[in-house]
């Protein structure tokens, strides 16, 4: 039996290998456990890792396919990171916080429910900022994650476990979630693929909610192809999720032809500005230019609300933050400060549980929402969104999708920004945009800076248009090699 | 990628009372710590007032979904028991709170 290189594999690989029989469900999770016990104590990838559980899934999807009842579940096998603001009953789920040490869901999220109807075996829950609230997932209440290019910088945020999980292989394909930029963005660090579904196409339930109104599941993998593999899975109406699309799923993986010749790309100008790392957008730029090559047709596009994505969502998250976040009181669930008095038990109970991200986070959000500033400030910036929207609305009356960075920099130190919330929050101003819209968005990976850092090409697709998103990246992927850069091996 | 934004400073009575609102007990050190630094996101949001949004109705949220019903279906729920699992206290059956009165 070959060994693969978990390393390189992907998940149609994986998928493919337990098909043929190459491997088994068995011999992958072991693999992949091992290394995640060897590598990960420098990369801090995992806060749980589901060892016997997932060795007990494994043997139970072999003996499934070894009886051999018709066709076999689509993933049959194969094994899954999830981040861990994603519920799961049969693991604890902190979101990183403090404030949920030990917590253990009475149910499982949507998305990780059907990724698991499918076969795969959950091999353990990511590191996040805590409460997805972050770009470095420095604000994690259990230490930082570690870039595996560099074990200095950052690997993105806030799905930035899942992200470096993938990128060294203890993982051939993770969940995360992007609220503004949190899939795309460390995927863009950790030079992997990470797709942002349209708002609506996969159910949240279960997903604990940070911007109700933003966040989305999409999946962190080493191929496009793996992207809508998993998206086909996860995708559709789900009843407990009231926001989910009555829009038939397709088979987003199947039809990625790679033809993109009179595909009308738009490159946004509002996207390519002062202060960004130059070699990101000479990256980006020869991007464009390939896919030109390919037969895609290049439009220069203005959105001129770009600017006040920022301060839009700085406003808009931070509030439906501080609703949401008002659950934690200490009585049903999660840490209990045990003060004498019920609203002193608030009251400690947050300020012991929550980390500065969270608490700067629920401050901004109340201000936001208070008498007297309501108007100026939520307000405010729910009409500017509607700016942002109509700017995509005409936009892709233009042109069938955009291509642009994903992010401004290449990952940076850890602790540069950790200080600095404004500079931190700067990390997404390429994202954000796409979650105030509710449009769909990819990261993939088109270079490297002269450090050997990942570049990130975005394209952003309209509402409900993965396919074409998809299909697009696909044909940059499927004629360049960047993607199959990995880091150098991590003792 | 500036962010030397002028940095007004909210006042640290406005910060106490937003925290109360909260129901966040802050330290004085996060107390100035926190005005600096949301002093310094709302000066950045302050470019949102050179904007005309004069008829321009908010988005809350992005679908044109309402009404959004399941089935009325009986279907069991979470048991008692699985209800109270997670909580710090609990007393016969129901989740047990700290004293309100006088607090």
């Amino acid at each position: 039996m070959a060994a693969p290189d978990l390393t390189t594999l992907t998940v149609s690989a994986a998928r493919d290998g337990l098909r043929s029989g190459a491997w088994t469900s068995e011999e992958l999770t072991a693999g992949y456990l091992e290394r995640i016990r060897s590598v990960d104590p420098s990369v801090h990838a995992f806060l749980h890792v589901a060892d016997e559980l997932a060795l007990v899934k494994a043997v139970e999807a072999d003996r499934v396919r070894a009886e051999g009842h018709g066709e076999p579940p689509p993933l049959l096998g194969v094994p899954l990171a999830v981040k861990d603001v994603l519920s799961t009953q049969e693991m604890d789920t902190t979101c990183g916080s403090r404030i949920l040490k030990g917590y253990r869901p009475p149910f499982t999220a949507t998305a990780v429910e059907r990724l698991q109807a499918a076969g795969s075996v959950l091999l353990g829950k990511t590191n996040t900022d805590e409460f997805a609230m972050g770009s470095s997932t420095e604000n994690s209440g259990y230490g930082p994650t570690r870039n595996p290019w560099d074990l200095t910088r950052v690997p993105g945020g806030s799905s930035g476990g899942s992200a470096a999980a993938v990128a060294c292989g203890l993982a051939p394909g993770a969940l995360g979630t992007d609220t503004g930029g949190s899939v795309r963005q460390p995927a863009a660090f950790c030079g992997i693929v990470g797709l942002k579904p349209s708002y609506g196409r996969i159910s949240r339930y279960g997903l604990v909610a940070f911007g109700s109104s933003l966040d989305q599941i999409g999946p962190l993998c080493r191929s496009v192809e793996d992207a809508a593999l998993l998206l086909e899975v996860m995708a559709g109406r789900d009843p407990r999720d009231s926001t989910t699309v009555p829009e038939p799923v397709p088979a987003y993986s199947r039809d990625l032809d790679g033809d993109v010749s009179g595909l009308r790309l738009g490159v946004p100008e509002e996207y390519f500005i002062d202060g960004m790392q130059p070699e990101v957008e000479g990256r980006v730029r020869d991007a464009v230019e390939h896919m030109a090559g390919l037969g895609a047709e290049i439009v220069p596009v203005s959105l001129p609300h770009t600017d006040m994505a920022l301060p839009v969502y700085y406003l808009v998250v931070t509030a439906e933050a501080s609703a949401n976040l008002s659950r934690y009181d200490g009585v049903r669930f999660g840490h209990s400060a045990q003060a004498g008095s019920m609203t002193e038990n608030y009251r400690q109970t947050r300020a012991q549980g929550f980390g500065d991200e969270v608490k700067r986070r629920i401050m901004l959000g109340t201000y936001a929402l208070s008498v007297g500033y309501y108007d100026a400030y939520y307000l405010k910036a729910q009409q500017v969104r509607t700016l942002i929207k109509r700017d995509f609305d005409r936009v892709f009356r233009q042109v069938d999708l955009l291509i642009c960075p994903a992010t401004p920099t290449t990952a940076f130190e850890i602790g540069d920004r950790i200080d600095d919330p404004l500079s931190m929050y700067l990390a997404d101003v390429f994202t954000l945009s796409v979650n105030l819209a509710g449009v769909c968005g990819i990261s993939l990976p088109c270079g490297t800076d002269a450090a050997g850092l990942p570049v990130g090409l975005q394209l952003i697709g309209p509402h409900l248009g993965e396919q074409s998103l998809l299909n697009a990246a696909h044909a940059y992927e499927s004629t360049t090699d960047w993607h199959a850069r990995v880091p150098d091996p991590i003792a | 990628m500036t962010t030397s934004d002028k940095s007004p400073h909210l006042d640290h009575d406005t910060v106490r009372a937003v925290a109360d609102l909260a129901r966040l007990n802050l330290t004085d050190e996060e107390v100035v710590r926190f005005a600096g630094q949301l002093g310094q996101v709302l000066a950045h949001a302050e470019k949102l007032q050179t904007v005309d949004t004069a008829d321009v109705p908010p988005t809350p949220y992005v679908l044109s979904l309402a009404n959004v019903a399941r089935e009325d279906e009986p279907a069991p729920g979470l048991s008692q028991e699985e209800a109270l699992a997670n909580a710090p206290e609990q007393d016969r059956g129901f989740f047990r709170v700290k004293s309100f009165f006088g607090s």
